[in-house]
């Protein structure tokens, strides 16, 4: 097939396109993640000021893009594990629709407690 | 074997044979099941991890209330390095991956980078598992 239109308008190609792009977020989210919590080095106040840094609207919403990416980064991970190490069975269709809804159930959740 | 084809290694997906200048077929496999190991340890960390910040949220999000949950915590020191070793190793793979595929970087060069990038995932990982469950010296 050639690697045109045609091959991506498909769901299993916007799979592929969310756990690579997701992938990539998270990759470069890790390096401040591990800054961030390196704070409690200096202290429980130096922490404190960071948290406070993470109360603001738009960082809360960063935080909950950032577990949705997870979520769909975990549940489309444990579909290509399935698709690459389990027989085929007619079930495996189906695993793109759970895979999203359970990561829109974790970002949900975390919205949820967060707010 | 010097300059070895291997599979798109993408997900599956890519058609094309990628072509990594100084990197041995045998090397590629290798990074193929470390890639896939990686995903099976990460897929319980990362659950037990969005219980974890799910749960925490719901807790308070005061540094005091962090800590005192975990200062101390050798299992929680234990896991969370484990799981930082995981994430050292997929994801410098996983954007090897990306780099080949949309970069087109495909010289030893790349090899390098990602060495890099994973030694210093797992060093500064460490170091921040360390603070939030050893604290401060």
């Amino acid at each position: 097939m050639k690697n045109d239109y045609r091959a991506r308008n498909h769901p299993a190609w916007w799979a592929f396109l969310v756990h690579r792009l997701s992938g990539l977020a998270l990759s470069i989210f890790l390096p401040f993640h591990f800054w961030a919590l390196g704070q409690a080095l200096q202290g429980e106040a130096r922490l404190n000021t960071l948290l406070r840094w993470t109360e603001q609207p738009l960082v809360k919403f960063a935080e909950t893009m950032l577990v949705l990416l997870l979520a769909a980064h975990l549940t489309g991970g444990l579909r290509l594990l399935a698709l690459e190490f389990l027989p085929w069975r007619g079930w495996q269709k189906s695993l793109l629709g759970w895979a999203a809804g359970a990561a829109l159930a974790a970002g949900l959740a975390f919205l949820l407690n967060l707010v | 074997m010097e300059g070895g084809v291997v599979s798109g290694a993408g997900q599956g997906y890519a058609a094309r044979p990628v072509a990594v200048s100084g990197t041995s077929a045998k090397t590629e496999t290798w990074l193929w099941i470390a890639q896939r190991a990686s995903a099976a340890l990460l897929a319980l960390c990362v659950l037990v991890h969005l219980v974890t910040i799910i749960y925490a949220v719901r807790h308070g999000l005061s540094g005091a209330a962090i800590l005192e949950r975990t200062q101390g915590n050798a299992a929680g020191l234990a896991f969370y390095s484990l799981f930082v070793l995981a994430i050292a190793v997929h994801a410098p793979i996983g954007l090897r991956t990306l780099c080949q595929e949309w970069l087109g970087w495909r010289t030893a060069s790349l090899n390098w980078c990602i060495t890099v990038l994973a030694l210093a995932l797992f060093v500064f990982g460490l170091r921040a598992g360390w603070a939030v469950f050893a604290g401060p010296a």
